[in-house]
């Protein structure tokens, strides 16, 4: 199916701070819409899959069907949206010049490197970029990850999850739903069902990964879903930091992405995960936007490992997601760092989920939610201390920004503690950018848009100091482009 | 031409009207001094000039080089050469001064269609005026304002005067509140600012702070309006016999 929509839109789009809202006109194979076993079947056999994954995508479907003739979706998130009809999605877009997986980058169609290049992502091996390994996921199908060779020498994997499944399926098929089980909730079944693609990356024992790995999402084909995996392993004494970011195309219709993501720290080792979650956030008055249901969730396996989740979310109509640690190896940290903006009818429902289970487990989570327009934001967290964990720690700092007089913030945290020896400390805060602040950045010549995004990037620079520098730049764009028209 | 002139000024806030009819002009190279009792509205003219959008100018002028910067917002004046010192700067979390001070500097130099300066060269003119004020070089690597004492916010005002340049300074009570170390570096700061190009506008209720900084003119502000002018030793008189005789000559006439 060609899709004849021009890649020149970046201007002329009435959502004039969304300028990833182009699409690219690249021929795509799409199974047909709706979801049945046969879908699945067709999904495991165009990605020629081995027979145990194939069982375990249909275990998946059946429990997925099974809530979705009950209950259905999950209702206790604080965000509002009319029933997904799920039989209306394509469950697998690929483009079609990719018959299977490219060799090299010079196999990538040129169109989809142009779409990559506009979205600003290194895909080239070129010299001054000698930084970051790129693995780009364009709807459902990687296209391609530098720097390979490179980090081979070191033992590393890093590639598509396709890939991985035939190369490396001992592994695989040891971590794959060890962290986010299959029947782990409706979306990660829905997405343990159809992942069409993801990424992959182990890092053997005692080698500190030297250069940041990262994964572009885009999601192209109108109607489609995206529903990726990624799994990720610091075996002992390892050390890997991971970055992922994430746009679509402006659409009136809205576009689910339910991706499932999964973190394993094993001894010693630690995983270091940033998120720049930037999907269309959908039109000035709701129209349109991403849908953005994602499960994503540590493992600290091991003594002394850590996890440390960072993301930035400005994008999506809806955001659903609590990237979450449990920690079950002794003296292990769990740590959570989150900026969510939502602006005009944008709503997050988001934070986190800390679970002690190791001796003298740690956790840190600092939430920033930042409502603009008619944005509605609610961070819920949960702390949970399992009664042999003793001498847990956890410190949360729960804060909100409003900005004008019909954004909402909620903050909803759970706290559970069954051991007597845990020390917990909870702070919150709900602000305003006050008048004396702006007028005083004013006073100094600094222009009122200036002074309202210096002011709420430095309200945020606590969680933005601990993204990678060049994504710290990135996102603190960011939140000045998504906010335009919201202040001054 | 004046580097400052101040036409018949009316300020309200809310429905209460503070400054009532405020006229004055300041040359290049001045030093005047604005003094009154509480609530004499010596805060409000400053944040007036400096634009501060809770008040309404409900009649007058302020020109600046000549030009009409009534209407102006606070950034528009800035760019243009006007500086308020705050008596109560605000803080704001996360941003480190020099961050603040060098999107300032580069405002500045982009009205003046001047070349930004570089880190480097800013860096120098940052530090020199850390150095020079007295600031803890810890503080300023933290956030503005926030967690400083009192005179640590008053010498975070004159670090960024010094590193500013303004051709006009309003220095709003600038002196409240400072031990006789602080009062002397903000003495030293201004006394090594005065040039014939630049001028200040010292608001203070007290007259301390003019031992140290010679003024050109002293005017006693009651009731929104300026009651006398005269020179240097009007602050003595006042120090002397308090602003009693100026309440009378100030009265509100209905």
């Amino acid at each position: 199916m060609t899709q004849g929509i021009t890649v020149s839109r970046e201007k002329g789009l009435e959502e004039k701070g969304y300028k990833w809202g182009f699409t690219t006109d690249v021929e795509t194979e799409l199974a047909p819409k709706g979801l049945n076993e046969d879908i699945i079947r067709l999904i495991s056999r165009m990605k020629k899959e081995p027979e145990w994954l194939l069982e375990w995508r249909l275990k998946a479907y059946r429990y997925w069907a099974k809530l979705h003739a009950g209950e259905g979706a999950p209702k206790w998130a604080k965000v509002e949206y009319p029933p997904i009809d799920f039989q209306d999605i394509y469950y697998y877009a690929a483009p079609r010049s990719q018959s299977g997986p490219p060799k090299s980058l010079a196999d990538v169609d040129p169109e989809m490197l142009e779409a990559f290049e506009k979205l600003g992502v290194p895909l080239q091996e070129r010299e001054k970029l000698a930084g970051v390994a790129v693995d780009a996921v364009f709807d459902s199908v990687s296209i391609a990850t530098t720097y390979k060779a490179k980090l081979e020498e070191l033992g590393i994997i890093f590639c598509s999850f396709s890939e991985a499944v035939q190369k490396h399926p001992d592994l695989v098929k040891q971590y794959l739903g060890s962290v986010v089980p299959a029947t782990d909730n409706f979306y990660a079944a829905l997405n343990s069902a159809v992942f069409s693609d993801g990424s992959f990356a182990y890092v053997p024992p005692g080698v500190r990964c030297p250069i940041e790995l990262m994964t572009y999402f885009r999601i192209n084909t109108e109607g489609s879903g995206q529903f990726e995996r990624t799994l990720i392993i610091a075996d002992k004494s390892a050390y890997v930091s991971y970055l992922e970011g994430c746009t679509a195309p402006s659409r009136k219709t809205n576009q689910l992405h339910a991706a499932v993501v999964e973190l394993i720290a094993l001894d010693d080792g630690e995983v270091k995960y940033s998120t720049i979650q930037n999907w269309f956030p959908g039109t000035k008055d709701g129209k349109g936007g991403v849908y953005n249901f994602v499960t994503k969730r540590g493992k600290c396996a091991g003594r002394n490992s850590k996890i440390s989740w960072t993301q930035v979310e400005t994008g999506s109509a809806i955001t659903w997601k609590y990237p979450s640690v449990f920690l079950q190896g002794d003296n292990s940290t769990g740590e959570f760092y989150s900026v969510a903006l939502t602006n005009n009818y944008q709503q997050a429902d988001t934070g986190t989920k800390m679970v002690h289970i190791g001796k003298n487990t740690k956790s840190t989570i600092v939430a920033k939610g930042i409502s603009a327009g008619h944005g509605r934001n609610t961070y819920r967290g949960q702390v949970k201390i399992m009664p042999g964990a003793d001498g847990a720690t956890n410190h949360t700092q729960c804060d909100s920004l409003l900005i004008g007089p019909l954004s909402v913030a909620n903050t909803v945290p759970y706290i559970e503690v069954r051991n007597p020896t845990a020390r917990l400390e909870h702070e919150a805060s709900t602000s305003k950018v006050s008048d004396d602040q702006l007028f005083y950045l004013q006073s100094r010549g600094i222009s009122a848009e200036d002074a309202h995004h210096m002011i709420i990037t430095g309200w945020s620079r606590d969680v933005i100091k601990e993204l990678p520098f060049e994504f710290a730049i990135e996102a603190n764009q960011l939140l000045k482009v998504s906010l335009e028209g919201a202040v001054g | 031409m004046p580097l400052l002139e101040v036409k018949d000024l009316h300020a309200r806030i809310a429905d209460k009207e503070i400054l009532r009819g405020l006229s004055l002009k300041v040359n290049k190279g001045e030093v005047h001094a604005i003094m009154g009792p509480n609530g004499s509205g010596k805060s409000t003219f400053a944040n007036v000039l400096a634009g501060r959008p809770d008040y309404a100018v409900t009649q007058g002028q302020v020109m600046l080089d000549g030009a009409d910067i009534t209407a102006l917002l606070p950034e528009d004046r800035a760019v243009r050469g006007l500086f308020l010192a705050f008596q109560y700067p605000a803080e704001v979390p996360g941003v480190r001064p020099w961050q603040f001070l060098k999107a300032s500097s580069d405002a500045v130099q982009t009205y003046r269609r001047q070349a930004k300066l570089s880190v480097r060269d800013f860096t120098k003119v940052f530090d020199g005026a850390v150095k020079e004020t007295g600031i803890n070089s810890e503080l300023v690597k933290r956030s503005l304002n926030e967690g400083f004492s009192g005179g640590e916010k008053k010498r975070n005002e004159m670090l960024q005067m010094k590193v500013l340049q303004p051709k006009l300074c309003v220095m709003d009570e600038t002196d409240s509140g400072l031990d006789i170390d602080a009062l002397k570096m903000v003495a030293s700061v201004v006394n090594g600012m005065r040039t014939a190009e630049r001028a200040f506008i010292i608001v203070t209720h007290y007259s301390r702070i003019l031992n140290y900084i010679q003024p050109d003119y002293v005017h006693v502000l009651v009731d929104g309006r300026i009651v006398q002018s005269a020179g240097a030793d009007l602050a003595h008189e006042i120090e002397r016999s308090g602003y009693e005789k100026f309440l009378k000559a100030g009265a509100r006439t209905s």
